[in-house]
């Protein structure tokens, strides 16, 4: 067993360790967190036979350069189409690798894809909030935002062959969300959830980890402006005064007054985030019977995918 | 419209229990009894529940459960919730609202045409209690800021209000976390931490508890925040 010791180069906005999320505390206005590509993370692991859960660094269209100062560390990328390089040999996101004590790695954007999760073969050494590394951005509680100068201790570091990853297509950008009517979708009138329902929607660059603004019809809520404040989940469309959406994400507020008009299912969002700002979305109303039985298949078929990572 | 309390699926693994259309100490009240007989005897794949004013959000895994089978269990709960109410724990905050430390509290006090020393009395002698968690970690919102204090929130929000802030709006009060953006009133400050940075209770109050403010001077503030 080693020890490892990474230096942060540079790191852009919205750049923080994360982990599986932190269940069971929204009741403390604590949402889960974890990476806004909960998949990325779990097949990064997976693919180093770590816990799917363990901790990595989630990597924002901002990049990241990380030195490895002492020790050597195998990481696996997954997320995104991002471009990695190391002493000048590139390559794309879903890949094993091995930095060594010397070497530098520059993760910036690629072709496609908004998060890239970084995962390591050894354990990240830093103090937890509430028993995970999962950081809240808006406040940086958790294993932490990463910025220039930050060093990062990673134990128990393991060395393992490097490989490409296959990239499933689930992992690509999703521009079709199915979503739930509801649970406040009775302030909105017929005009209103037809437009959201045929009428497309894009991406617009108020997009954090919080949530992402969307342009498109202008959804009118009818006398809901006074609504007890009522809780949020990851998904929730939620509408302001003036008819414009927002999808709230990883780091979405707990509670709001604003009405939502429908909610996202969450298998859907881990490709939702690999959209850019200005791709084109739309929304596909179904029941919540359909809901369950697409969140059923498609775990079977991730649970599919992952066997042949670790075969 | 159906009747309350009614049952609303959220997304494929949630259901939105809501007890009445605005916020009051009943709704409020079935809202706390329904999460403690859920917490007590979870339903299978029961993930969390989140209280709020006047509905409880039960989130669930959709690979175990259903929304049909998770509002079967609901109802079956709510049959069971009369007359279990514990008496709440009663939770004191220090505050100072001595200056710099309340810089809006002059203003409420032109606002409310009381003096500056009424409107602090007239805080302290409210009556809180922790109604929901919100916006950010540790966020409680408490009820019971006392009619005679009670205003519209600012028209836009100030930035950068350190964390510790005690905030007011409405019949709302609440004790910042963070430094963030707010359109809330600032009549003090409180060196009495919500995150508690104690692993075994990591948050001041749990929803339902009654909260009282103590004054302190502001020797005391400086002493119990930096001390």
């Amino acid at each position: 067993m080693a020890d490892a010791l990474l230096r942060v180069v540079q790191a852009g906005p919205h750049v923080t360790l994360q982990d599986g999320g932190r269940r069971g505390m929204m009741r403390y206005g604590v949402p889960a967190s974890g990476p806004m590509d909960r998949k990325a993370l779990v097949i990064a692991n997976t693919a180093l036979g770590n816990a799917s859960g363990a901790a990595g660094i989630e990597v924002s269209p901002g990049g990241l350069v990380l030195d490895c100062v002492s020790g050597a560390v195998t990481l696996a990328a997954a997320g995104g189409g991002f471009i990695l390089e190391v002493d000048g040999a590139r390559r794309g996101s879903w890949c094993v690798l091995t930095l060594r004590a010397g070497q530098r790695l520059v993760v910036r954007p690629g072709q496609w894809g908004s998060w890239m999760m970084l995962a390591v073969a050894g354990r990240i050494e830093r103090p937890d909030w509430l028993g995970s590394l999962a950081t809240h951005g808006a406040s940086g509680l958790g294993g932490g935002r990463l910025a220039a100068g930050d060093e990062l201790r990673v134990s128990a570091t393991r060395d393992l062959a490097e490989r490409p990853l296959p990239c499933p297509v689930t992992a690509r950008p999703r521009p079709l969300l199915h979503a739930v009517a509801g649970p406040q979708d009775r302030f909105f009138g017929s005009r209103a959830m037809n437009a959201l329902q045929h009428e497309g929607f894009r991406l617009t660059s108020a997009y954090d980890r919080m949530g992402v603004r969307l342009t498109g019809p202008v959804l009118l809520p009818e006398g809901a402006l006074s609504i007890p404040s009522e809780p949020i989940l990851r998904g929730s469309v939620q509408v302001s005064g003036d008819g414009v959406a927002t999808v709230l994400l990883a780091d979405h507020q707990t509670t709001g007054g604003y009405p939502k008009i429908a909610t996202v299912i969450d298998d859907d969002l881990d490709g939702f985030v690999q959209c850019r700002p200005g791709q084109a979305i739309r929304f596909r109303l179904i029941s919540p019977e359909a809901a369950v039985a697409i969140a059923r298949q498609r775990a079977a078929s991730f649970a599919r995918y992952l066997g042949q990572l670790t075969r | 419209m159906t009747g309350f309390p009614r049952f609303t699926p959220v997304a494929d693994h949630a259901v939105l229990v809501e007890f009445a259309e605005s916020i009051s100490d009943s709704a409020h009240g079935q809202v706390l009894a329904l999460d403690r007989a859920l917490n007590a005897s979870p339903p299978p794949g029961f993930r969390e529940s989140v209280p709020a004013f006047v509905n409880l959000l039960v989130d669930f895994d959709p690979l175990v459960s259903d929304h049909a089978a998770v509002s079967a269990a609901l109802r079956h709960l709510l049959t069971r919730t009369e007359g279990s109410a514990p008496t709440p724990a009663l939770r004191e905050v220090e505050i100072c609202y001595d200056p710099p430390l309340s810089p809006d509290l002059e203003t409420v006090a032109d606002r409310t045409g009381l003096s500056p020393e009424a409107v602090i009395a007239a805080h302290l002698a409210g009556d809180y209690q922790a109604f929901l968690y919100g916006f950010a970690p540790g966020y409680a919102y408490l009820a019971g800021v006392p009619e005679a204090l009670r205003l519209d929130r600012k028209p836009a929000p100030v930035r950068g209000i350190s964390a510790g802030s005690v905030i007011i709006a409405g019949a709302q009060c609440l004790i910042t976390t963070l430094v963030m953006p707010t359109g809330w009133w600032i009549i003090g400050r409180s060196p009495t931490k919500v995150l508690t940075e104690d692993s075994a209770r990591p948050f001041l109050f749990d929803v339902g508890d009654r909260v009282r403010f103590r004054r302190i001077r502001r020797e005391d503030f400086e002493r119990r925040a930096h001390g």
